[in-house]
């Protein structure tokens, strides 16, 4: 494996928009090799050092990744999140400005999300912003700008465990949802269990989970059937909430802080994956994917 | 039958429609109580529309403010939830659930949704302990919440029009009513609508 980084995370080339085109003369110029994995002997071990990474020192514990939580902000002195990085909040103004907030959350919501995604990648790091702040409908502007900023900031992964119905949002939620799949920040969002169309969960460039009802926290399933692509633990998930408190919690939004943590484990150990290559890992390390002799097979 | 009194009969329809989602509610999930809460659209309050069960008394009515606990949550994000074992830590006895005189130990709350905006909230306080499953238990939440999203919007749409009805100019006088469509109606012997024509015979049948 060679050592240099693949080309996908060296410094940007500037180039004005057209030049040059994005077809390459292959025949004159071999396009370069990148040593990293054909992906055949990907398995959860390789992914993230196996189920009992937590106290293996050579597996990942999502070090040095970087983790957007945006939801109702998040208690950063609760025992289960375990300290921010920083706390943000969409200002109520006309800009909708992201600002620095004290790390409080008054619903619970956020810090219940946080907690999960540290119980499995113990050292990544955490930041909050809060978007749903008083609990009014059509809180999708403070979303969409919120989201933005996590996307220029250039966070790893964005969990994303709420979604809007309006659909004067969907293009531009859509776009900024292409955008951060390309900058390599991965979207992962909560799909919506109700006889309603919503988003961002829907789109292809983001990971969306919805729930099974197994108790361990590591078990996450490949669905066959999209949108929601994969299924984490959602039912009865312990969880911090406000005040300090625990409680027992069942719903997609715990489902996919989980799949954002075994993300945060796999790029912690594979700081080279792009969103693409990184889903494509997650959906060979599934519980119900095993390797066989003509590839990949659903066990029964 | 006066037309005031009319209205309020057909009001009672719309409640009776809300009022017998959270029974099914109720009797599905063998719980303690189960609401729907409208979202006031100006203020995001959480206002008790229909309750069975623990405090259908004294509860319709009652608001509470924006983004107050799980059922605030649940009408800004738009995601269904349980949350179980609260009453397990005793601090959860806070402001809104006491104030109901009811302290569950679990909850259950999904969104109505009406044309992509989420205009109330479907609650479920203390279900048995049956095993139905619970994915099975938000799937059928969910499916409530859609027929909830029914009853209450038909009730918007009611007391929206009652609102708008005395707007018009004299709206409550039925002789100034009938000059202004008078003025309406073509007098130069082009035909008028077929449809308010009908409508007009209607009105003149009920004001018998």
């Amino acid at each position: 494996m060679t050592v240099t980084q693949p080309p996908w995370r060296r410094e940007r080339r500037e180039h004005f928009p057209g030049v040059p085109a994005w077809s390459l003369a292959t025949s004159r110029l071999a396009p370069e090799e990148f040593g990293v994995s054909r992906l055949e002997d990907v398995t959860r071990e390789w992914a993230w050092g196996g189920d009992d990474a937590g106290e293996n020192s050579t597996g990942g514990d999502g070090a040095g990744v970087r983790v957007c939580v945006l939801d109702t902000g998040v208690d950063g002195g609760h025992p289960r999140v375990g300290g921010l990085e920083r706390s943000l909040v969409v200002a109520d103004d006309r800009d909708l400005t992201v600002v620095d907030c004290d790390p409080v959350d008054h619903v619970g919501h956020g810090t219940a999300c946080a907690g999960i995604i540290r119980s499995i990648a113990p050292a990544v790091s955490l930041t909050s912003v809060r978007v749903l702040t008083d609990g009014r409908s059509g809180s999708g502007a403070a979303l969409l700008a919120g989201l933005r900023w996590a996307v220029e900031e250039g966070f790893d992964l964005v969990n994303l465990s709420l979604s809007t119905t309006r659909s004067q949002y969907l293009p531009e939620l859509h776009e900024l949802a292409d955008r951060a799949y390309f900058r390599r920040c991965l979207l992962v969002a909560s799909a919506h269990n109700m006889p309603v169309v919503s988003f961002p969960w829907t789109f292809s460039s983001v990971i969306s989970v919805a729930s099974h009802d197994e108790p361990d926290p590591m078990t996450y399933y490949y669905n066959p059937a999209p949108p929601a692509e994969f299924l984490a633990r959602g039912v009865r998930v312990p969880v911090a909430w406000r005040r300090g408190r625990e409680i027992r919690s069942t719903g997609n939004s715990f489902a996919a802080p989980h799949i954002t943590g075994i993300c945060a484990l796999i790029l912690s150990r594979h700081r080279w994956m792009t969103p693409f290559q990184l889903k494509s890992v997650l959906y060979l390390a599934a519980s119900n994917v095993v390797a066989s002799q003509g590839g990949a097979h659903v066990r029964a | 039958m006066s037309v005031h009194e009319r209205r309020s009969d057909s009001e009672i329809t719309e409640r009776r429609l809300l009022q017998s989602t959270v029974e099914v509610a109720r009797h599905v999930f063998a719980s303690a109580a189960a609401s729907v809460f409208l979202v006031d659209q100006e203020t995001g309050d959480l206002v008790f529309e229909a309750v069975s069960g623990a405090g259908e008394r004294h509860l319709v009515g009652t608001r509470f403010p924006a983004g107050t606990g799980i059922a605030g949550w649940v009408a800004a994000s738009g995601q269904p939830m349980i949350a179980d074992e609260v009453g397990a830590v005793p601090q959860f006895a806070h402001d809104a659930a006491e104030s109901t005189g009811y302290v569950p130990r679990s909850i259950m709350a999904a969104p109505v949704i009406r044309q992509e905006s989420c205009i109330g909230v479907l609650e479920v306080l203390d279900r048995s302990a049956d095993w139905r499953g619970d994915l099975a238990d938000v799937d059928l939440l969910a499916m409530l919440a859609a027929q909830a999203a029914y009853g209450l919007e038909l009730l918007l749409r009611l007391r929206r029009a009652e609102t708008e009805l005395p707007a018009a100019p004299g709206g409550d006088d039925v002789h100034v009513l009938l000059q202004r469509i008078s003025a309406r109606v073509p007098r130069d012997g082009g035909a008028a609508d077929p449809t308010a024509l009908k409508l007009l015979a209607v009105a003149e049948e009920l004001l018998h």
